[in-house]
């Protein structure tokens, strides 16, 4: 594989099954030095798996994937030098201590103990943790544990930082902040790869974003671009006559695409809606079509998910 | 990095001291034994032996001595059979996930914790051997300091090449296996006829032929063998039966542990290699 400088991790055709479940199916996709890159999927789409092929923690089985330079296949060694890692579960020794978290971390990558000591601490200051150094880790909260996997994480200074639904289960509070955590680490110059199944998240966060589902990616792009590929809004219509409402409706200009169904009509609306709503009732109360209800609002993350997979993302 | 293993043992050997429960009562276990059981048997044994169970010009140890070495062989085979659990939490609950996506070679993983092992029951066997003295155990009688030195050596070097081989055998099962109820089971299985066809409560010459062969191959058997040659000597008696080891076959015993232990670091290594823990 060529290999680009300004690529961190690329990945062509990769694909893994246990036994008979084709858990990722060929996928191929890129990140950018300094991007946040967002796998966005619902539970059983394949994320943790193709993150555990990347870390090096399940065997590459099929496709080409080059890390931070180096070959998955068969520079595995130098790939586990180059990264940094948050696991979906947590991955602690309850019984240890915040600081004994952090070097051992340090001391099982070969890192230089007073090294490891300047970074603890800094690292602590980062996710805010500094007070709890010898504080064990069955005395922290869920939020704290995620806070120092994250740190600890941190620890090697990697130049990819994997992931795996980092805020699982934390209040919405704590989420916000371990955003705000996240965003300065990359304003550093780590680049991220992390999975979540929260559209908020992904659109908060990534530079790109891929959407996965079944094991596959079924578009990507950056949030505006998804959110974009809708048009600028979603209107939704109850009319006396939905079928015959639809064909009138793709006839006026602006409209970009209509899906309709017994109970509304789902309308994608590629100028300003609220421009166009007007034409639309005029339009449909002239051919003799009630307007019952209308609503109209920005396409979000979800309504991108749903446009991409037709269903609703499964919680 | 040399020392690669050093990180993976001191994290084990900080475990060993701070549950101070545990590790009391890994201390505490061997001793009642001997304290109680041993006590018990001796007593009765030199009751109904007491006329004609001296052989002259021999060497004659009582039976809180001659089982003093079989409770240490059989306290180092418990606790390495059972050294394995916290590997098994770890790979389902805790670091091992961390561990395996380091560059940390799996190699020095075996070491870390097998030297911890060997550790932990270095430190075990001493102190079982040092209350037992304080019980009235005889051993090293009749050594010089210099030949003490040395037995104590020899004593640790079996114990060493025991402990590395179970502590193996642990840890292949709780790779293999993913709950604690069948690691704790399949390992109780095995220790308890390990423990009873083996020269640890009574000497090979009084069991029945089929179990006196079984203990032959029994590695517990070559650890005791070790042990007793060591701390009493080449040649004595106790509850009327003589005991001679001759050098080769106590080298023989030393060689029989050091292939064992090998063999199954080899198969070890090549089941962490193998695992997945995703
Ligand atoms: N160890 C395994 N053995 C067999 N099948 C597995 C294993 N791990 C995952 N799978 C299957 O592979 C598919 C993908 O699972 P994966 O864990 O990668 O999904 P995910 O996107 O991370 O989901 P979640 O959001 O729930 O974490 C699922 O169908 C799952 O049942
Ligand atoms: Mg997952």
């Amino acid at each position: 594989m060529p290999q680009d400088k300004s690529v961190i991790l690329k990945v062509e055709h990769l694909s893994h099954s246990y036994g008979e479940v084709h858990a990722v199916r060929d996928i191929s996709f890129s990140v950018k030095k300094g991007d946040i890159f967002s796998f966005l999927g619902p539970n059983g789409a394949g994320k943790s798996t193709a993150i555990n092929v990347l870390i090096t923690l399940l065997p590459l089985q099929k496709g080409e994937v080059v890390v931070a330079g180096y070959n998955l296949r068969t520079e595995r060694e130098q790939v586990r030098r180059s990264i940094g890692i948050v696991f979906q579960e947590i991955t602690l020794d309850r019984d240890m201590t915040v600081s004994e978290t952090l070097e051992f971390h340090g001391d099982i990558y070969g890192l230089d103990r007073n090294l490891c000591r300047t970074r603890t601490q800094e690292l602590l200051e980062l996710v805010k943790l500094e007070d709890k150094v010898s504080a064990y880790i069955k005395e922290l909260s869920g939020g704290m544990k995620r806070r120092l996997e994250i740190a600890r994480g941190l620890m090697t200074r990697p130049k990819l930082l994997f992931l795996d639904e980092p805020t699982i289960g934390l209040d919405p509070q704590t989420r916000r902040k371990t955003w705000e955590y996240l965003k300065s680490v990359n304003a550093e110059g780590t680049s991220i790869f992390l999975t979540t199944h929260y559209m908020d998240e992904a659109d908060e966060l990534s530079d790109q974003i891929a959407i996965i589902d079944n094991g596959k990616i079924i578009t990507s792009g950056t949030p505006d671009s998804l959110k974009n590929s809708l048009g600028e809004d979603i209107i939704y219509i109850e009319t006396s006559d939905n079928l015959a409402a639809e064909k009138i409706l793709l006839t006026i200009p602006g409209v970009k695409k209509v899906q309709s169904s017994e109970s509304r009509i789902v309308l994608l609306s590629g100028t300003d809606g609220t421009h166009l709503l007007p034409r639309i009732i005029e339009t449909l109360t002239g051919h003799e079509i009630s307007v019952q209800a209308v609503n109209l609002k920005k396409p979000n993350m979800d309504d991108v998910f749903i446009h991409y997979t037709g269903r609703e993302l499964r919680e | 990095m040399k020392f690669g293993f050093l990180p993976i043992y001191l994290r084990d050997m900080r475990r060993f001291f701070r549950f101070k429960h545990q590790l009391l009562s890994s201390f505490l276990q061997p001793i009642l034994w001997l304290a109680f059981f041993g006590m018990a048997m001796a007593g009765n044994f030199d009751r109904i032996l007491s006329s004609n169970s001296v052989i002259p010009g021999v060497l004659e140890v009582s039976y809180l001595t001659f089982m003093c070495a079989g409770i240490i062989g059989a306290t180092i085979l418990f606790t390495n059979m059972y050294g394995g659990f916290s590997l098994m939490f770890d790979k389902n609950w805790g670091i091992l996930r961390e561990i395996m996506a380091s560059p940390l070679p799996r190699r020095d993983l075996i070491i870390g914790i097998a030297s911890a092992a060997i550790t932990k029951s270095w430190i075990q066997s001493a102190i079982i051997l040092i209350f037992g003295i304080i019980l009235g155990v005889t051993f090293f009688i009749g050594m010089s300091p210099l030949r003490t030195f040395i037995s104590v050596i020899g004593f640790f070097l079996f114990v060493a090449a025991f402990a590395t081989a179970f502590l193996c055998i642990s840890l292949t099962l709780a790779l293999r296996m993913d709950s604690p109820e069948g690691f704790q089971g399949i390992s109780t299985l095995l220790t308890m006829p390990l423990f009873f066809l083996s020269n640890s409560l009574y000497p090979l010459e009084g069991l029945p032929p089929l179990m006196g062969t079984i203990a032959l191959v029994n590695p517990l058997t070559h650890l005791i063998t070790g042990i007793r040659y060591c701390t009493i000597g080449e040649h004595f008696s106790s509850i009327g039966m003589e005991v001679i080891y001759s050098s080769t076959e106590v080298l023989f015993s030393f060689l029989y542990l050091v292939i064992f232990s090998i063999v199954m670091f080899v198969i070890t290594l090549k089941t962490v290699e193998k695992v997945e823990v995703s």
